[in-house]
């Protein structure tokens, strides 16, 4: 699934960055119901986990109340050359993931 | 024999209470007071939670209660025996009162968490975090919506 990865290429040692994610995903409440009554099921990505060269740096539990298409946004502070993977597992075997390089000096 | 209007009106009067019967034992929609309180004690345990050093960043009034940025920070040096461990994010009137739980570390540099979430009425939101010493802080917004998530059919 589509995801938009914001990392900064590079930062020098030491430094805050902030990371943006944002990934494609419906987030149904299962609270809806179609025009005839039915209810949807609940569909929605419920943690998101990024690793920093294998290293857990941020976690989130998601729940109904977040919007579709889930965006987050958090800090983590640059200690070495090498890359950041994210995770997002959801409803339904839901699973997907991405990564981005990190340049530091 | 001609069915008398007693009849009619008794007969019809079962029909609508039968009818009524689903919808009175429906769970309610909306998480009550109570269930913001029992989804914060689950968090928090007993601790004493207290308020100030979270700050959180909502729009006081939002037009569209289907996506609502929000920021939650906590001050904090963010230290290796100084840091935030977690934010958990509550409201009070969603279908349910959990919005998210974000789990930070010493190594995260910052306490600030973004995005965006829903909300289905006009109500508060409450944001706590706890720190490395285990102590929890938090901080409450009312927030006006005027067109609510999730109670829309879906098409």
């Amino acid at each position: 699934m589509a995801a938009l990865i914001n990392v900064p290429a590079k930062a020098k040692r030491g430094d805050i960055i902030e990371i943006r994610t944002l990934t494609s995903h419906i987030m149904e409440t299962g609270f809806r119901h179609t025009a005839d009554g039915a209810l949807v099921p609940r569909d929605i990505i419920t943690s998101f986990t990024c690793r920093y060269n294998g290293t857990e740096v941020f976690r989130a539990d998601l729940f109904p109340a977040i919007a579709a298409n889930p965006y987050l946004s958090f800090f983590t502070v640059a200690k070495e050359s090498g890359k950041f993977e994210f995770e997002w597992i959801g409803d339904n075997g839901y699973s997907s993931t991405a990564s981005a390089p990190i340049t530091v000096e | 024999m001609p069915t008398t209007r007693r009849q009619f009106l008794s007969l019809t009067g079962g029909v609508t209470i039968a009818g009524t019967i689903p919808i009175v034992t429906m769970r309610p929609l909306q998480a009550t007071p109570a269930m913001l309180n029992t989804a914060i004690r689950n968090v928090v345990g007993e601790a004493q939670i207290r308020t100030g050093k979270v700050k959180l960043d909502i729009p006081p009034l939002v037009e569209n209660g289907n996506t609502v940025p929000m920021t939650v920070s906590v001050a904090s040096p963010m230290t290796a025996n100084d840091y935030v461990k977690s934010i958990h994010v509550f409201n009070e009137k969603n279908p349910q009162p959990n919005i998210g739980n974000f789990y930070l570390n010493a190594a995260s540099g910052r306490a600030q968490v973004s995005t965006r979430i829903r909300l289905a009425d006009t109500q508060k939101v409450v944001a706590i975090a706890r720190l490395s010493d285990d102590t929890f802080w938090q901080v409450a917004t009312e927030i006006v919506v005027t067109l609510a998530a999730c109670t829309e059919e879906m098409n």
